[in-house]
C-alpha cells in the first residue's frame, strides 16, 4: 500500500478533528487508540476461543461423551486453535506493539499511522469473517494446521472418503489469507518504526528488551507469512480449480503442504512467544530493582532463536518418515534452540537473583511465565528426538507441551504485560488484590488442566478425537482437567471484574507507579496524543532510571502540555474502506463454487479496494 | 517525514524530519516489503522445482509427450517457445534501464527525460503483459490448462503471480506518469517515483530468476 504524501496541501492539524465518539475511533490513526482497539478485539476473540475450549473439556470430562457430535468437535478444536493463535495471542501482542513500541523508542507515532489503522481493520474484519462460518453452519474443521488430504479434496469429487466438500475449509483458507495481509502490513510498519523512528541517542543496543523481541517478531512475520500465503493459494486452487498441488492422484504430494505450512508454522511459534519474553524482560528488572542481567546476551539469543526458528520446521513432521538424514538434521537444530532459550531463562533468574523483589501481580505473572515455560521447553526438547517423538506425536503429551509454552508462556506473559502497563494505557491501576486472586486461579487452573495431559499422552490418549471409551484409565485425569479448565475460566472472570472495577474507579495512576526503567514511564498516564512534547534524548538502555538517579530519587509528575504546535497525522477513514475492499476481494472467492459469475463480485470488490487505496495515497496526511 | 535528517546540533533536533538512520521511512518500508516478497516468490519457485518432472500426463515444457487434446490422447509437442520469451525478458530488462533514466530525469528536474523514459517503461511493461497473455493463450490451445498436470499448475501459478506483480507495477508507473504529465513529480518528490522504480526492479529481478529456472533449465 502506498502511504505516500503525493500532494502537499496545507497540513491541517489533528486537533481540528473530533476526539471522542464512535467516528473518532473509526477514523483514528493514533497508535495508542489502535493498540486499545487491538487489545479489546483480541480479548473478545480470546474469550470466544476459551468458550470453545470449555466445550471441548466438557465433552471430554467423561467417557463416551455426547455433548457434541464428532463434526462439531472437529470444528471446536480447529476454531479453538485458529482463534487462539491468529485472533488471540497475535493481536494481543499487537496491542502492546502498537501502544508501547513507539513510546518505548521515544517516537510520537508509528512510521505509517494510516497503514496501522488498515492493519487493525483488516484483522477485525478477517476475524469476523472466519467466525461467520459458525452462523452459516460451516465452521472450519480441518485443524489449525489444515493438513492436506483433510482439506485439499477437490470439492466436485468429494466423497465420504474425501471429507471436505463444504465451505468449512474455504472460510479457513480465505480467513487466514485476510489475517495474513493484516499481519504483514503491521509487521512492515513496526519494522520501519523500530529501525527509523528511534529517538536521538536510542541506539539499537539501548532499546528496551520488549522492543528488541518485537523487532525479531516483525522480521519473522515478514519472512514467514508469504510462505503460508502461497500454501493457502495452492490449497484453494486444489479445492476450487482442479489442480493437484497436494493431490496424489495428480502427482502432487500432501507432504508438500506440511513442509510449506511448518516453514511458516514454526517461526509462528516464536512469533507467539517472543513478545511474552520481551514483556517478562521488562517486568522482572523493574520489580527486582536491578538492570536486566546480560542485556546483550538477551538480544542475541532472541535473534538466534528467530534465525534458527526457520531451520527446524520438519520436527513437526518426524512421523511422515523423512529418512535418517533429515530426521537427524532437524532433531539437532531443534536441540540447538534450547541453548539461546536457556540463556534467556538463566538471565531472568540472574536478574532476580539478589534483587529486592516486589511481588506485584505483574511480577508474579512474569515469574510464573518463566517457570511454566521451562516445563514446556523441557517437554519440547524431549520430542526433538525422533524416536521419542514417534511415541508422543498425536497424543495429549503434545497438547500438554504446547499449552505450557503458549498458555504458560505467551498468555502469562501477556497478562503480566496487562497488569504492568494498564496504568499507562488507561491512567488507572488494576486492583492488586483481585490481581492476586486472578493469578492464583490461573496458575493453579493452568497446571491442573494441562499437567495431567502429560500422563494421558504417555498412556496413549490420542489428540483430536472427540471421545474415548471406558476402561482405558483416561477417566480420572480427564475429569481433573475439566475442573482445571473452569478454574482458568474463573480466573478470567476475576480479571473482567477487575477491569470493570478499575474502569469505575478514579483515574489517579501516577506517571510512574512502578519506578520503571523505560521511556513510557516518563510521560503522563495515559499519554497525550503526541506522547512526547519534545523528543527525548536517550543516553542508556534505562533512561528513566538515569533520570531518577540524577534527580536524587524523586521525579516530579510530568505536566500536561497543550501540544497545539505539534503536527500529528490527520484521522482518515480510507484505511477502513481499503480494508473493506481487501475483505470483499478475498471474501468473493468464497462464491467460486456457488455462483458461476463469482468473478464479477471479485472485480466489483477490487474497485472498492483500488478507490480506497488511491484515495488513501492522495489524501493529505497533515504530517 | 519527507526528507532524511541532516545531522542535528546537540539539543537541537529537527523533530519533524528526524529518522534514526537518516533514511526515509518509505524507503526502508519498500526494502522490507521486497524482502518479504522474496520469500513469496521463493516458495513459488521451490514448488515448481520440487514438482519438476512429476507430471503424470503431458504436455511438458521441453519434450514431446502424450496429452489430452481435442478430446483424445495424442502426441503433443513441447510447450515452450524460447525465442518469444527471451524477447519478452529483454524488453523487461530494458524497462528497468528506462525507469532508471526516468528517475534520473525526475531528480534533475528534466521534464522531457522524465516523461520520455517513464512512457518507455510503461510501454515495455505493457508489452511484457501482452506477451504473457499471448503465451498463456497459446499454451492453453496446445493442451496445457491450469489443472492439466503439475507442470501446468506450478507454471501458471508462478508466472501468473509474477504477471500480476508486473500489472500492479504498470498501474503504479502509469499513475506516476499521469502525475508527471501534470507536473507533480518535481525533484523534491522524486522519491515517489523511486519507490515505484525499486518495486519495478524487484519484479524484474524475480523474472531474471524465473526465466532460467523455468524456461532454460532442462
Amino acid at each position: 500500500m502506498a502511504t505516500s504524501v503525493l500532494e502537499h496541501r496545507a497540513p491541517a492539524m489533528a486537533h481540528h478533528y473530533p476526539k471522542t465518539g464512535l467516528w473518532s475511533w473509526i477514523t483514528t490513526v493514533d497508535h495508542k487508540r489502535i493498540g486499545i482497539l487491538y487489545g479489546a478485539t483480541a480479548f473478545i476473540f480470546f474469550l470466544l476461543g476459551g468458550i470453545e475450549a470449555l466445550i471441548i473439556r466438557l465433552q471430554l470430562m467423561g467417557p463416551n461423551g455426547t455433548l457434541v457430535d464428532p463434526d462439531t468437535y472437529n470444528a471446536l478444536f480447529t476454531m479453538h486453535g485458529t482463534t487462539m493463535i491468529f485472533l488471540g495471542v497475535m493481536p494481543l501482542s499487537a496491542a502492546f506493539f502498537n501502544f508501547f513500541i513507539p513510546i518505548q523508542i521515544g517516537a510520537r507515532d508509528v512510521a505509517f499511522p494510516r497503514l496501522n489503522a488498515f492493519s487493525y481493520w483488516v484483522f477485525l474484519l478477517g476475524g469476523i469473517f472466519i467466525n461467520v462460518s459458525f452462523l452459516v453452519g460451516a465452521p472450519p474443521d480441518g485443524g489449525w494446521f489444515g493438513y492436506a488430504n483433510l482439506t485439499s479434496s477437490r470439492v466436485m469429487e468429494a466423497t465420504a472418503a474425501a471429507p471436505s466438500p463444504g465451505m468449512n475449509i474455504d472460510f479457513w483458507v480465505i480467513g487466514l489469507q485476510i489475517l495474513g495481509i493484516a499481519s504483514i502490513a503491521a509487521a512492515l510498519n513496526f519494522f520501519v518504526t523500530i529501525v527509523n523512528m528511534r529517538a536521538p541517542g536510542m541506539k539499537m543496543l539501548r532499546m528496551p528488551m520488549f522492543v528488541w523481541m518485537s523487532f525479531v517478531v516483525q522480521v519473522l512475520l515478514l519472512l514467514a507469512f508469504p510462505v503460508i500465503t502461497v500454501a493457502l493459494v495452492y490449497l484453494m486452487m486444489d479445492r476450487n480449480f482442479g489442480s493437484s498441488f497436494f493431490m496424489p492422484d495428480g502427482g502432487g504430494d500432501p507432504i508438500m503442504w506440511q513442509h510449506l505450512f511448518w516453514i511458516f508454522g514454526h517461526p509462528e511459534v516464536y512469533i507467539l512467544i517472543l513478545p511474552a519474553f520481551g514483556i517478562a524482560s521488562e517486568v522482572l528488572p523493574v520489580f527486582s530493582r536491578k538492570p536486566l542481567f546480560g542485556y546483550t546476551a538477551m538480544v542475541f539469543s532472541g535473534i538466534f532463536i528467530g534465525f534458527v526458528g526457520f531451520g527446524v520446521w520438519s520436527h513437526h513432521m518426524f512421523a511422515t518418515g523423512m529418512g535418517p538424514f533429515a530426521d537427524t538434521f532437524f532433531s539437532l537444530a531443534t536441540m540447538v534452540i534450547a541453548i539461546p532459550t536457556g540463556v534467556k531463562i538463566f538471565n531472568w533468574i540472574g536478574t532476580m537473583w539478589g534483587g529486592s523483589l516486589r511481588y506485584t501481580s505483574a511480577m508474579m505473572f512474569s515469574i510464573a511465565m518463566v517457570a511454566l515455560f521451562i516445563i514446556g521447553g523441557l517437554s519440547g526438547v524431549m520430542h526433538s528426538s525422533p524416536p521419542a517423538d514417534l511415541q508422543q506425536t498425536d497424543t495429549y503429551f503434545i497438547v500438554a507441551h504446547f499449552h505450557y509454552v503458549l498458555f504458560g508462556g505467551s498468555i502469562f506473559g501477556l497478562t503480566s504485560g496487562a497488569y504492568y502497563w494498564w496504568p499507562k494505557m488507561f491512567g488507572r491501576l488494576l486492583d492488586e488484590g483481585l490481581g492476586k486472586v486472578h493469578f492464583w486461579l490461573m496458575f493453579i487452573g493452568m497446571n491442573v488442566t494441562f499437567f495431567p495431559m502429560h500422563f494421558l499422552g504417555l498412556n496413549g490418549m490420542p489428540r483430536r478425537v472427540y471421545t474415548y471409551p471406558e476402561g482405558l484409565n483416561f477417566e480420572f485425569w480427564n475429569q481433573i482437567e475439566t475442573v482445571g479448565a473452569f478454574l482458568i475460566a474463573a480466573a478470567f472472570l476475576v480479571f473482567i471484574v477487575n477491569i470493570i472495577k478499575t474502569w469505575m474507579g478514579p483515574a489517579d495512576a501516577p506517571a510512574d507507579p512502578w519506578h520503571g526503567a523505560t521511556l513510557e514511564w516518563s510521560i503522563p498516564s495515559p499519554p497525550q496524543e503526541f506522547n512526547f512534547p519534545k523528543l527525548p534524548v536517550v543516553g542508556s538502555s534505562m533512561p528513566q532510571w538515569d533520570a531518577r538517579r540524577a534527580a536524587g530519587g524523586h521525579l516530579p509528575e510530568p505536566a500536561l502540555v497543550s501540544g497545539a504546535d505539534i503536527p500529528m497525522p490527520n484521522p482518515s477513514y480510507w484505511p477502513l474502506i481499503t480494508a473493506i475492499g481487501v475483505n470483499l476481494v478475498l471474501g468473493s472467492l468464497l462464491f467460486v463454487r456457488l455462483w458461476p459469475h463469482w468473478w464479477m463480485a471479485t472485480i466489483a470488490s477490487a474497485l472498492v479496494l483500488f478507490v480506497g487505496a488511491f484515495k488513501w495515497a492522495f489524501e493529505p496526511t497533515g504530517h | 517525514m519527507a526528507h532524511a535528517a541532516t545531522a542535528p546540533a546537540p539539543g537541537e533536533i529537527d523533530e519533524h524530519h528526524w529518522t534514526a538512520t537518516g533514511l526515509n521511512n518509505r524507503k526502508v518500508a519498500i526494502w522490507a516489503f521486497i524482502g518479504s516478497e522474496c520469500l513469496f516468490f521463493a516458495s513459488l519457485i521451490s514448488t515448481y522445482l520440487v514438482y519438476r518432472g512429476k507430471s503424470l500426463v503431458g504436455p511438458l515444457p521441453h519434450e514431446e509427450s502424450q496429452c489430452m487434446l481435442h478430446g483424445k490422447m495424442q502426441a503433443c509437442e513441447q510447450i515452450f517457445s524460447i525465442p518469444l520469451v527471451t524477447f519478452g525478458t529483454a524488453v523487461l530488462l530494458f524497462s528497468s534501464f528506462f525507469v532508471v533514466l526516468a528517475l534520473n530525469g525526475a531528480q534533475r528536474g528534466d521534464r522531457k527525460a522524465l516523461l520520455t523514459w517513464l512512457t518507455a517503461t510503461v510501454i515495455c511493461g505493457l508489452f511484457f503483459i501482452g506477451m504473457q497473455v499471448y503465451e498463456f493463450n497459446h499454451f492453453y490451445h496446445k493442451g496445457l490448462g491450469y489443472s492439466t498436470n503439475l507442470f501446468g499448475s506450478t507454471f501458471y501459478t508462478l508466472t501468473g503471480f509474477h504477471g500480476a506483480h508486473v500489472t500492479l507495477g504498470v498501474i503504479w508507473l502509469t499513475t506516476m506518469l499521469i502525475l508527471a504529465v501534470r507536473g507533480k513529480v518535481p525533484p523534491e518528490k522524486s522519491l515517489n517515483l523511486e519507490m515505484a522504480a525499486l518495486y519495478w526492479h524487484f519484479v524484474d529481478v524475480v523474472w531474471i530468476v524465473i526465466f532460467p529456472v523455468v524456461y532454460l533449465m532442462r
